[in-house]
């Protein structure tokens, strides 16, 4: 479209604002090392994120396995209680950490945020490239803690001190908890690096007529999620840093005088209460770190396959925004039970609850979209209304927990753990799914399996809800979560082992499912379906570039001008059923658009 | 950086009101490149790092059993008879904030493009800062002699040594990063690297004298910083 409408755009010069973003000098690789490797084009350094992410993402997966194993059929795999904790621990960080937010940030945004907003790259490329390649170093620093003696750390995904790093805890004496640390200190260092890039590109490199309320929701969504992240983040740096020279230096940061094994230790006066504090001022905003850009992604996904204006944009920004804000005091509903003033709970429990208010407009404008919509179950439709169903049901959950009264019998039960792979676990990854089957065809120009896709649907979509959903009912049975061995008989119904042993096997055959989509993915990019371009009629600036896949420098020539919304969707009087944001208005007279 | 097309007009337009401009097309703080952009987002979350240091700090004076020594008397220096409280923190205290000064002044002839006066500025700036992280580095070493040390020290709250190490070894880190950055940064100034917009060696972008402007927002950035410290470390 771009290319062939710069007479309409001259005809309508008016309409046009004026440049005020100088064309980018675009970096050229000249050899195979800084073309593939080294790159600066965003969207490889988005791929080279993604893949990095999924593949420590597969060692949580095969983690998750083995806990299952051994909670169901104790015995079959065999460990011990360390090396239970130790899987714990690492499955909890990757998935959070590693996997999802470096797959939705690092590589959705770099992929998409240029294409997007209509900009030839991010606007630093060379530090967007460091900031992959730190990165990658943060995620082999953690893989190097499986190596040194004692392992890596079995504190839990939280590291809460005293524990994380006393000598009872797995890796908490040797080099685990250290590696930890570091790599998450390393990690931070380069997500702010990779975020101020997706910050300022979103925000001062738009193309010529994309305005902040033409932006699609995913924009938004990555953009609030990376402020969110850059604010967040120090927090969690801070406390690793202290937590390091606690248990290097002998500092007494975290640590309160402590007797272990009949011996006192040295530290003496120090607040473990400090360092929840701190790590749920980065664990909450974090959760929403993972949430937003899949808010924003699913908007999107649902629009452009229900063929409908995305109901309520205005207020899905405002929501989205207004979420990210409220997230940063509502931290301590994770520390209800950690023995704060009543005071505090109190305060926490009404911001948290009314972070439900924004949360719940979005699920009915997404729902609003939906009703009498177009809808198109293809795959990704399929993942965005699965993600509808999980996201609903774990933040009801969220809501019991909310309750300072509520939450104090159900913490550190299976309730929480159902509550958040809910929300935070199977939500945000039915999102990164549907979207992969979305944009493929942008990435590599083909289709992915179609008949693959859609076992792979469904078998994710049952199977994570009967893992997740039974969960609820183990929580209040009262079966405590981060438990080595569940004893039925003596504390629990006989009911439990039969749920248990449930949900390994739909662990197993979900997680076997997502080995079948790698397969897709491999095969598919080679011989899927030509998809050609705009396969999905999308109105986005992604789909409108002049090569597909995008080459370096995204919009060949020119770059577009954009002119409407991104969700010009069924507009009455239009030839099409969707009119994209480069499409100048004279070239769709009778089209009764009624956002622009 | 994106100054680089000289061909293509660029347009500022003229200030509209806050919402206006914030919510038009292309870029939300107009007339803003995009490094300075970046240099200020980056200190906002570099504030969150140093407030989170500073409220742990405090939290830890609570929480700690033993008494919290006098900074005056631990910070003293002799001189002849005299105990002077927080002289050295005085001196670097009042270094700094001079740096601070000639680091305004090189901007300002950077953008007259007076690129000796520029560049001396810029050294005088380099310099008082080595000389900051040089009397802290004295003061380490002072302390250290004292028995000081992050795990314990004999004034009292094992805290205390911790703290200090870990708050002003962060800061003096921040200054030393800035010290390199203002000698390369110094040394491009007088090869002209600004005048002729030669290629920078990493990222092949043409330089610009905004760069020095960059520069000064952070070490302004780092000055302020060590005013809080200086209030709540040191005064308190
Ligand atoms: C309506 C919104 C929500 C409310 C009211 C809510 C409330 C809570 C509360 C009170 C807890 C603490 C439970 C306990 O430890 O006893 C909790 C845990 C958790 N929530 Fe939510 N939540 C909401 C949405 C979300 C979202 C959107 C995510 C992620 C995308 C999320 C992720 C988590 C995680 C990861 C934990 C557990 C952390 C841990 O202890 O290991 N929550 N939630
Ligand atoms: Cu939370």
């Amino acid at each position: 479209m771009a290319a062939d409408s710069y007479d309409d755009v001259a005809k309508n010069k008016e309409s046009i604002p004026e440049l005020e973003v100088a064309p980018q000098d675009l970096y050229h690789a000249k050899s195979f090392w800084t073309k593939y490797i080294f790159c600066q084009d965003a969207k490889v350094i988005g791929i080279q994120y993604a893949l990095t992410a999924a593949a420590i993402g597969m060692v949580g997966l095969v983690s998750s396995w083995l806990m299952r194993m051994q909670i169901a059929f104790p015995g079959v795999i065999p460990m011990d209680a360390a090396a239970y904790y130790q899987l714990v621990t690492m499955h909890g960080m990757i998935m959070v950490v590693y996997l999802l937010t470096a797959l939705f940030l690092g590589g959705f945004g770099n992929f998409l945020i240029p294409l997007m907003v209509g900009a030839r790259d991010m606007v630093f490329p060379y530090v967007n490239m460091v900031s992959y390649w730190v990165f990658f170093i943060a995620v082999l620093i953690l893989g190097a803690s499986y190596f040194v003696p004692g392992g890596p750390t079995g504190a839990g995904w939280t590291l809460y001190p005293p524990q994380a790093i006393t000598s009872g805890t797995p890796g908490g004496d040797g080099l685990g908890i250290v590696l930890m640390l570091v790599s998450l200190a390393v990690f931070v260092i380069g997500f702010t690096m990779g975020g101020l890039n997706y910050v300022i590109t979103i925000l001062q490199a738009r193309t010529r007529g994309m305005t902040l309320m033409r932006m699609p929701l995913t924009i938004w969504g990555i953009l609030t999620a990376t402020v969110l992240a850059l604010f967040a983040f120090p927090a969690l740096f801070v406390a690793g840093i202290m937590m390091t020279l606690d248990n290097m230096l002998g500092t007494s940061f975290f640590m309160p005088a402590i007797v272990q094994f009949g011996e006192r230790l040295t530290y003496d006066g120090g607040s473990p209460i400090l360092f929840q504090h701190l790590f749920w001022f980065f664990g909450h905003p974090e959760v929403y770190i993972v949430a937003l850009p899949a808010f924003g992604i699913v908007s999107d996904l649902i629009s452009v396959h229900a063929r409908k204006n995305i109901f309520g944009y205005r207020m899905m920004v405002w929501a989205i925004v207004i979420i990210g804000a409220l997230s940063f005091i509502v931290w301590a509903h994770h520390m209800y039970v950690a023995g704060m003033n009543p005071w505090f709970g109190f305060f926490f429990a009404t911001t948290t609850l009314i972070i439900a208010v924004p949360t719940a407009i979005k699920v009915y404008n997404w729902v609003l979209t939906l009703w009498r919509g177009n809808i198109k179950l293809t795959i990704p439709m399929l993942f965005s209304i699965a993600f509808i169903i999980t996201f609903v049901n774990g933040g009801l959950t969220g809501l019991f927990l909310g309750n300072v009264a509520v939450d104090v019998p159900l913490s550190d039960t299976y309730f929480v753990v159902a509550h958040f792979h809910m929300v935070m676990g199977i939500a945000p990854v039915l999102v990164i799914l549907g979207s992969i089957y979305h944009w493929f065809p942008l990435i590599t120009g083909r289709f992915l399996n179609e008949r693959l896709g859609r076992i792979h649907f469904w078998v994710t979509f049952i199977g994570s809800y009967s893992i997740y959903f039974p969960m609820h009912y183990l929580g209040f049975m009262g079966v405590t979560r981060r438990y080595f061995e569940v004893f039925e008989g003596d504390n629990f119904t006989y009911s439990i082992t039969g749920i248990n042993q449930f949900i390994t096997v739909a662990a197993l055959i979900t997680g076997a499912a997502q080995f079948l989509f790698f397969y897709n993915i491999i095969v598919s990019s080679k011989f899927g379906k030509k998809a050609g371009k705009n396969p999905w009629k999308a109105c986005s600036l992604e789909w409108q570039t002049p090569d597909v896949p995008p080459t370096h420098g995204n919009f060949g020539k020119e770059l577009p001008v954009v002119y409407r919304w991104p969700y010009d969707f069924s507009v009455p009087g239009a030839d099409e059923d969707y009119i994209t944001q480069d499409t100048p208005p004279s070239a769709v007279a009778n089209a009764k658009a009624e956002q622009t | 950086m994106e100054e680089s097309n000289q061909n293509v007009k660029v347009v500022i337009p003229e200030k509209k009101s806050f919402s206006k401009e914030w919510a038009s097309d292309q870029k939300a703080f107009k007339g803003v490149p995009w490094g300075k952009a970046m240099m200020w987002i980056f200190l906002v979350s570099d504030t969150f790092v140093f407030s989170i240091f500073l409220i742990s700090y405090m939290t830890v004076r609570f929480s700690t059993k033993s008494e919290w020594p006098n900074p005056s008397e631990v910070f003293g220096l002799h001189v002849g008879h005299y105990n002077v409280p927080l002289l050295l923190i005085a001196i670097m205290t009042f270094i700094l904030i001079t740096s601070s000064g000639t680091m305004a002044l090189a901007v300002k002839y950077g953008y007259e493009k007076n690129r000796k006066m520029c560049g001396y500025l810029m050294l005088a700036t380099a310099v008082f800062g080595a000389s900051f992280v040089g009397m802290q580095a004295f003061e380490w070493t002072k302390l250290i002699m004292e028995g000081v040390r992050p795990w314990e020290n004999p004034f009292g709250a094992p805290q205390f040594g911790s703290i200090f190490f870990m708050i002003t070894g962060f800061h003096g880190t921040h200054v030393t990063i800035g010290v390199i950055f203002l000698v390369i940064m110094t040394r491009k100034v007088f090869r002209g690297d600004f005048d002729t917009g030669k290629r920078g060696f990493f990222t092949s972008q043409k330089s610009n004298y905004e760069a020095i402007e960059i520069m000064g927002l952070y070490w302004h950035f780092v000055d302020l910083v060590w005013v809080f410290i200086f209030a709540f470390f040191y005064l308190w």
